[in-house]
């Protein structure tokens, strides 16, 4: 069973657009899609190599710029920035790998969280290019959810199966001695800061993939919206996190619940405390699933705190210690 | 000259203030070994405490620092007992957790606070906010002034603390090797916990301070975070001293910067400075000043 789970997945995956059409809920799932993009790009180089990315809106806005650039400057459809996107945010990568990987550990973190302020910083400044905090509004190309939908659908695939593809070869072995133990992988001939630089510019590729899809299909960015400390770069790690570091399907599941739970809040729990509100007529509580409306950030903060309490390992990562609490798989996985 | 000089006043007096911005994180940073990720939030925290104050009781900000700081250490010691020391214990695959839950714990307070206060721009309008003296052409802010001269009251206790203290002597213990400090029988998670309050409260002594002349608003730790890791970059990890001098650069290059190149590059300064360390003196001034 385990083992066709990822495709019975698929399968399901590409009917959904047949079987749901309305445009809120293809949103979602396009939404999700590309998140585990970035979930996948986040966990090659924080999940499997160890080194805490705080700054994938770097590489997200990155390529979200790439793409609008193409449209708006050089009148190129913005379709060709998806592979260009993801290059343009290795060019980002790799002179930031090259200088800050000299750091470890929580300086690293830190040095990312510097290069997300400072592309935020480049994109409003340099009006000339980016239009500064106007942002680029280019006109889509497909009317329909449905074509985006595939498309984020193929890039998803192709993440998840390049990623295990490349956690398979030896370059993944590397990449987790590195997480392990980078002294000892040195020692052992390892060259961890080509390694590192390696699985850096992996991750910036597929989210910077991720952007221009993104531009493609939302069809406007400014600098807050694609280099959002708390709804690009912590999102994407939440994505890691929740759904399990250091696993290959940890991202998907992780996209599919932090989209969920976005999409809770802003909704104010699937519009629970609006029919509340209107069945009660109370203004305290119109007034109380406004301050839910905008929770989003506390949601996600909390989340933060609890999983990492909790569930170190995310989901994937932590079955069994989750199995182990319900009454009937833990009793028999224990005995077995 | 006069603009010159002018500069260099306003960025030694803001400069003391990045100090004690900076004792803080590095005191953290050197006992438990991980980067306090909502510090400028705490701070935040401190800042919005000082504005209660001010505004519904009609304490005088200065005074407001025995309400902000005991009430900051609680909160840190509070979130280094209930948080941080369990992650100890708690198996995983990603060593960066502890850093991981301060983004959570920062996330958390800066939403809390917009619960309460709303987004809007607050500031503490006292008597002495605008008024400044001069000291031949150069004028001086008083608020600030008086903020710097505390700061330094603060940081020249915090060295006698560290250095004739038991508590302190064990802080630094613990700090340089905490394998050994457990052997001589220094209770190493009391330690950590008592740490993370002391930071707390002095980075809610520099947002105290900073009141009569700043404004606040929820968002106002990210910033503020960011330039403590510069100062602490700067000095070099864990130097208490380095911190000082790490305060006073970047409060210096913020001066300069903003008078001669342009205000709308005040935050890129900071970060420009952190990479050209990086790359030029990775162990910052601790290099320099061996301490």
């Amino acid at each position: 069973m385990k083992r066709f789970a990822p495709f019975l997945l698929l399968v399901i995956l590409i009917l959904f657009p047949l079987l749901v059409r309305d445009d809120y809920h293809q949103h979602l799932m396009i939404l999700v899609l590309m998140w585990v993009v970035i979930g996948a790009g986040w966990n090659v180089i924080a999940g499997y190599t160890g080194q805490v990315s705080f700054g994938d809106a770097a590489f997200f806005g990155t390529g979200a710029y790439t793409a609008g650039l193409f449209a708006t400057k050089l009148g190129i459809s913005p379709w060709w920035a998806m592979a260009a996107g993801g290059v343009a945010a290795m060019a980002v990568a790799f002179p930031f790998g090259w200088i800050c990987f000299r750091l470890r550990g929580a300086y690293f973190a830190l040095a990312t969280l510097a290069l997300n302020e400072v592309m935020r910083h480049i994109a409003t400044i340099w009006e000339d290019l980016t239009g500064g905090m106007v942002g680029i509004l280019i006109i889509q190309t497909f009317v329909s959810k449905v074509p985006y939908y595939y498309i984020a659908l193929a890039l998803a695939v192709a993440a998840v199966i390049g990623v295990q593809a490349v956690m398979g070869s030896k370059w993944g072995y590397y990449f987790v001695s590195i997480r392990e133990d980078q002294d000892a992988a040195e020692s052992l001939g390892i060259d961890t800061h080509l390694y590192k630089m390696i699985s850096l510019n992996i991750a910036a590729f597929l989210t910077g993939m991720a952007g221009s899809l993104y531009m493609n299909y939302m069809g406007f960015i400014d600098p807050e919206v694609v280099f959002s400390l708390h709804d690009i770069s912590i999102m994407a790690i939440l994505v890691g996190i929740v759904g399990g570091v250091g696993t290959v399907y940890g991202p998907v599941v992780g996209a599919f619940i932090m989209v969920a739970v976005h999409e809770f809040f802003r909704t104010g729990f699937f519009g629970f405390f609006k029919g509340l509100a209107a069945l009660t007529g109370s203004q305290a509580i119109t007034t109380l699933a406004k301050y839910v409306m905008q929770a989003h950030v506390l949601g996600f903060g909390i989340l933060v705190v609890v999983v990492i309490l909790v569930l170190p390992n995310g989901i994937v990562g932590d079955w069994k210690k989750i199995t182990g609490w319900l009454p009937l798989g833990g009793g028999r996985r224990s005995a077995a | 000259m006069e603009v010159f000089l002018q500069t260099l006043v306003a960025g030694i007096l803001k400069g003391g203030l990045y100090g004690l911005i900076g004792i803080g994180m590095t005191l953290i940073m050197g006992v438990m070994g991980i980067i306090n990720l909502a510090h400028g939030q705490l701070m935040m925290v401190g800042m919005y405490i000082t504005f209660v104050c001010f505004h519904y009781l009609g304490i005088d900000p200065y005074f407001a620092l025995l309400v902000s700081m005991p009430a900051l250490f609680l909160l840190g010691v509070a979130i280094q007992k209930y948080t941080l020391n369990p992650l100890i214990e708690v198996e995983s695959i990603l060593p960066e957790n502890q850093v991981l839950m301060t983004v959570g714990i920062g996330m958390v307070l800066t939403e809390v606070a917009r619960f309460i206060f709303s987004s809007d721009y607050k500031s503490v309008q006292t008597s002495y906010s605008s008024s400044s003296f001069f000291i031949g052409e150069i004028s001086f802010s008083l608020a600030l002034t008086i903020a710097f001269f505390i700061a330094v009251a603060f940081t020249l206790f915090m060295f006698w603390f560290l250095l004739r203290t038991d508590l302190g002597r064990s802080i630094r213990a613990t700090a340089q090797d905490k394998d050994a400090a457990l052997l001589m029988g220094v209770n190493a998670q009391r330690i950590t916990i008592l740490t993370f309050g002391i930071g707390s409260a002095l980075v809610a002594a520099a947002g105290t301070l900073l009141m009569p002349i700043y404004y606040l608003f929820p968002d106002i730790g990210g910033p503020f975070t960011r330039k403590a890791f510069v100062i602490t970059i700067l000095g070099g990890l864990g130097s208490t001293v380095g911190a000082i001098f790490g305060g006073l650069t970047l409060g210096l290059a913020e001066a300069f910067g903003a008078t001669y190149i342009g205000m709308a590059f005040d935050d890129m300064i900071g970060l420009v400075i952190f990479i050209l360390v990086l790359i030029f003196l990775p162990s910052g001034f601790k290099r320099i000043t061996k301490v």
